[in-house]
């Protein structure tokens, strides 16, 4: 056995294998009413293996209750982009409009996503509009101070370049501004990202929709305490999942 | 009036411990087609003089005026190739000198822009990387692409700032060969700011040393007599070589900074 092999696969082995067993000894000697690693298995099972049945509005494969919730993330992360990445460049670019509204994003930016959720089911009457609104609104920020910490440093010297050619406005934009501060801003994605997908579970539970938060806590209301260990672990997969993707498309930007 | 003209000119800047004046009142004079190189200590103020010529930076006093129109602020006209390049990384070679090109004839048509590109980029000889982007290329090859770039800029004067320095020797000797075969080419006005004492009598037409700051001044204009075109082989035997470097050597020595 190599070196590298045992640093890559057999150290985070012996990590599971230690985590594995100290659940299995909490279940059985301090929270009696925690499942044992076995016993959340054999009620999962059905779940894990025939990913996509469907049973009921919230008897379904964790691979459908996935599915439902990776959609309502993606409308949020994209209005959250959509909302964001303008914004980050205003601030970036422009100092009066970073002196009108800083105070307001860093008053916003600390604001929990289970306070947006009432106030998105006053305004728009509905849970999954309301959802989408409370992922946005709290996905955002990273994305919004990201593009505007990477506006404000780019290098004097390309600034230099275009103010010697006169560039127009745009063209210092597109051919300046835009693709020097492109590192950043795929940074404020991937953190954006990493936050809707922590709201997705807040906004689900609180409105009881179909997908791996309400799922949660459904199965929370019946007792049945496997289930919740499973969506936690089928949440830590999908978001590490999510961060590794968005890790590869942010590394192809910084070479670029 | 020369071409280019600046007289007087002052710059300070603000430091922790209050002003410091870099120049204290340079004068400079440059006529069309010529040659000319600023050669100083580091440090000396070198950087901050090309800045203020090309508008980058304003001046505290004095004035500089390029063919008859002062200068206020940065534009093409003072084409500029900079220390450290400056290429935009994500732009290719062609893309990069393209970009200037673009800038400076918004008025032509685009295949003409592109052949325009194409033969700048040709004449620095690097047509087979035209498609790569600086992060792709050795020191000489940006150097190169940086010319071309200042070249596109169709400047009345193109400043270079120590455009050499970061070299190893070997490329800075070829990066000087390429340079003085484009300059008895196109004969654009130069102003070359560099370290190097060799390097301005190989190029120069003439060449103002420029005293170690605070407050540096340029001392009078050393005449290079050396006939063009010139080539780098047995030029440090000529004795109008050896007069030059020993006038600039003089200079520089009386007036070194006193440590």
């Amino acid at each position: 056995m190599t070196h590298a092999t045992v640093k890559k696969i057999v150290l985070p082995l012996l990590g599971v294998i230690a985590v594995l067993s100290l659940w299995t000894v909490l279940s059985q000697t301090v929270a009696t009413d925690l499942p044992s690693p076995a016993r959340t298995w054999r009620e999962s099972r059905r779940y894990v293996l025939e990913p996509f049945f469907k049973d009921g509005e919230m008897n379904q494969g964790i691979g459908r209750l996935a599915f439902y919730s990776l959609v309502r993330v993606g409308k949020g992360f994209a209005l959250a982009l959509l909302l964001g990445t303008p914004v980050g460049f205003l601030l970036g670019l422009s100092r009066a409009f970073h002196q009108s509204f800083d105070p307001i994003v860093q008053f916003l930016r600390p604001i929990s996503p289970l306070a947006w959720l009432p106030l998105g089911l006053v305004i728009f009457q509905k849970s999954e509009p309301a959802a989408i609104f409370t992922i946005a609104l709290c996905a955002m920020w990273p994305t919004v101070i990201n593009t505007a910490v990477g506006v404000r440093s780019i290098s004097q010297d390309y600034l230099n370049v275009g103010r010697v050619l006169r560039l127009s406005r745009w063209k210092m934009l597109t051919k300046i501004v835009v693709p020097a501060s492109l590192p950043y801003v795929f940074t404020g994605y991937r953190l954006s990202l990493g936050l809707a997908w922590l709201v997705i579970v807040a906004a689900e539970m609180l409105t009881g929709t179909p997908g791996v938060g309400g799922f949660l806590w459904q199965e929370y209301n019946s007792l049945v305490y496997s289930h919740i260990i499973l969506s936690v672990v089928t949440i830590g997969v999908i978001g590490f999942l999510l961060d590794r993707l968005m890790g590869v498309v942010e590394r192809r930007v910084r070479v670029a | 009036m020369a071409y280019l003209e600046v007289l007087g000119l002052r710059k300070a800047y603000a430091t922790a411990r209050g002003r410091t004046e870099v120049l204290g009142g340079v004068d400079l004079a440059v006529d069309e087609g010529e040659f000319v190189a600023v050669v100083g200590y580091s440090g000396s103020g070198k950087t901050t003089l090309v800045s203020l010529v090309a508008g980058l930076i304003a001046p505290d006093a004095g004035e500089i005026v390029l063919d008859g129109a002062p200068v206020t602020g940065p534009g093409p006209e003072r084409g500029i190739v900079f220390q450290q390049y400056s290429l935009l990384p994500w732009l290719s070679v062609h893309d990069n000198v393209a970009l200037a090109v673009d800038a400076v004839n918004p008025g032509r048509p685009a295949r003409e822009r592109r052949r325009l590109t194409e033969e700048l980029i040709a004449l620095v000889n690097l047509t087979p990387a035209a498609g790569k982007r600086p992060a792709q290329l050795s020191g000489g090859m940006r150097q190169r692409v940086a010319v071309a770039r200042g070249l596109a800029m169709q400047p009345k004067v193109l400043l270079m700032d120590e455009p050499f320095s970061a070299l190893d020797a070997l490329t800075r000797a070829s990066c000087q060969d390429h340079l003085l075969r484009i300059w008895g080419e196109r004969r654009t006005t130069v102003i070359l700011i560099t370290n190097d004492v060799d390097e301005a009598i190989l190029l120069a037409d003439r060449i103002y040393p420029m005293t170690p700051g605070p407050g540096a001044v340029l001392g009078p204009a050393i005449e290079v007599g050396l006939p063009r075109p010139r080539a780098r082989r047995h030029l440090s035997l000529e004795p109008a070589y050896q007069k030059a470097r020993q006038a600039i050597v003089d200079f520089l020595r009386a007036n070194r900074r006193v440590a």
